[in-house]
């Protein structure tokens, strides 16, 4: 059975399993390789997405331009006293040292894209700290999300060229919840509809990087990200089905993606990239 | 779609379009060229244009022409490496009407003297798509086990091939030939199942017609 066309196929497949265990399987089977090899590159993979959380939270880091980096550093001093509590708190000044690591040229995963790639690791590796969960479980929520990213991937886009910043942070967003609902005892159907609330929630978001860069506003979307996705997966794992399937949601992500016009997907002309300022951007000091 | 093309690749900073597959480009070129650069005349079109500064394209690309691979963190100091080993390159832009908004063109010269230009796509996600070589227009992205023979077209030419690689027990999955006229400069993309030995890329090496042979690994 395809797993990779619909979240309908994907729920089916896992069964009374997981979308995690389906995914690692098919994996193994594409790249005639065992399973245990397969679950090992994607800890190399979990490896790297740790060193990015350290590399990008080091204070004196600036990218090219100086526009953004070392605001990681900044929201993790604040962390301990932050509105959402401290397990937010760190959550979102990991996926921001993740998205400053990349805008600085550190080594980063795509997840499912570089201007997105906060999201997926600052979620599942708060979680881990929070709750104790193994490496191998953070593993195979990876292969959940990996899955879920490539319905999307496939129904939709997950280029801000073609879909908008929906089909990447919305995508990433999507990809997260479905993780941690499956990491937290979730049911493959809880996974998905923790993915059709994140990108129901994430509809219309426009790409709009200042002066074509990813650096602004795409480092504060991953911190965005990050309150999407842990919000959508409570809701599923609250009990609550959504009442629109995944699929559908996703197929209305294409749609949107397709009406919006190219000034709002990856030029640098529309949004946050039109706004007043040239190339005379605020800068702030080290931190 | 591979699992690990949605969570990865491992890249070096900042986009996976303008800097990972702008050094998946540089690469692909030094392994068609076979052998270290000794300067480089890149030319940047559309996005590559406007934002290859900010985006480190420039580090990217050089770094992928010194053989370096997307998630090298040499990519980073890749213009001082350069500088050191003599490879001499420059920056311009161009407009190529209708092409693709992430493209470039590389004239790449080898030490030997060799020379190749390549005008390639960055599509997204750090996936390429080469489009030219010598003006010859191609189209394949090396991402599959693949080989590429440049050739002279002549009759018998891919039977000459097909037979190599049928002896050598290797399946082919998907075959395209391309030529600018008859008789004249010829490319065959050759996607494989599995790896030809090194005996048998030799003998396609000495085939008559064949200018060289590129052998590009499954990532």
């Amino acid at each position: 059975m395809r797993i990779d066309g619909s979240m309908r196929d994907l729920v089916e497949a896992a069964g009374s399993g997981s979308i995690a265990a389906v995914a690692k399987r098919e994996q193994a089977a594409r790249n005639h390789l065992e399973e245990i090899i397969v679950a090992e590159r994607m800890h190399n993979v979990l490896s790297v997405m740790r060193e990015s959380v350290e590399e990008g939270l080091r204070p004196d880091l600036r990218s090219v331009t100086g526009m953004v980096g070392g605001q990681a550093a900044l929201l993790s001093r604040h962390a301990p006293n932050a509105m959402g509590g401290p397990v937010l708190g760190r959550a979102i000044a990991r996926a921001m040292a993740v998205a400053e690591c990349n805008a600085c040229m550190g080594k980063i995963v795509a997840a499912p894209t570089a201007g997105a790639c906060g999201i997926l690791p600052a979620s599942l590796l708060t979680m881990q700290e929070e709750r104790g969960y193994t490496d191998a479980q953070v593993v195979d929520a990876l292969f959940t999300a990996a899955a879920v990213g490539r319905v999307i991937a496939g129904r939709a886009s997950i280029s801000g060229a073609e879909g908008g910043c929906q089909a990447e942070c919305g995508t990433a967003a999507a990809m997260t919840a479905a993780a941690l609902a499956e990491l937290q005892g979730g049911t493959p159907a809880m996974a998905s509809d923790a993915c059709a609330f994140a990108v129901m929630n994430s509809l219309g978001l426009v790409c709009d990087p200042v002066g074509g860069l990813v650096e602004v506003p795409c480092v504060y979307r991953n911190v965005a990200g990050v309150a999407l996705a842990l919000t959508a997966a409570d809701m599923a794992l609250a009990g609550i089905v959504s009442p629109l399937n995944a699929d559908e949601v996703i197929d209305a992500m294409k749609a949107v993606g397709d009406a919006m016009p190219a000034g709002l997907r990856e030029t640098g002309e529309g949004g946050c990239a039109a706004c007043a300022g040239g190339g005379a951007r605020r800068t702030r000091p080290q931190a | 779609m591979d699992l690990f093309d949605i969570i990865g690749p491992v890249m070096i900073g900042p986009s996976s379009s303008h800097t990972a597959g702008a050094a998946r480009i540089g690469r692909l070129v030094r392994r068609m060229l076979g052998e270290p650069l000794s300067a480089a005349a890149i030319a940047f079109h559309g996005s590559f244009a406007k934002t290859w500064k900010g985006h480190g394209t420039d580090r990217a690309v050089i770094g992928g022409l010194m053989d370096m691979d997307v998630d090298d963190t040499r990519l980073r100091d890749s213009l001082a490496l350069a500088a050191e080993e003599g490879l001499r390159y420059t920056f311009t832009t161009v407009n190529l009407q209708g092409a693709h908004p992430n493209t470039m063109i590389i004239d790449a010269i080898g030490q030997s003297g060799k020379s190749l230009r390549a005008q390639a796509a960055s599509v997204g996600g750090g996936r390429v798509r080469i489009q030219s070589l010598d003006r010859l227009e191609v189209n394949f992205t090396g991402e599959d086990n693949t080989l590429l023979i440049r050739h002279r077209d002549a009759p018998g030419a891919i039977a000459q091939v097909t037979g190599l690689l049928a002896l050598a027990g290797v399946n082919i999955a998907t075959m395209r030939v391309f030529r600018e006229e008859e008789g004249g400069n010829a490319v065959m993309v050759l996607e494989l199942d599995a790896l030809p030995d090194a005996e048998t890329v030799n003998a396609l090496t000495h085939l008559r017609g064949v200018k060289a042979v590129t052998l590009f690994e499954k990532r």
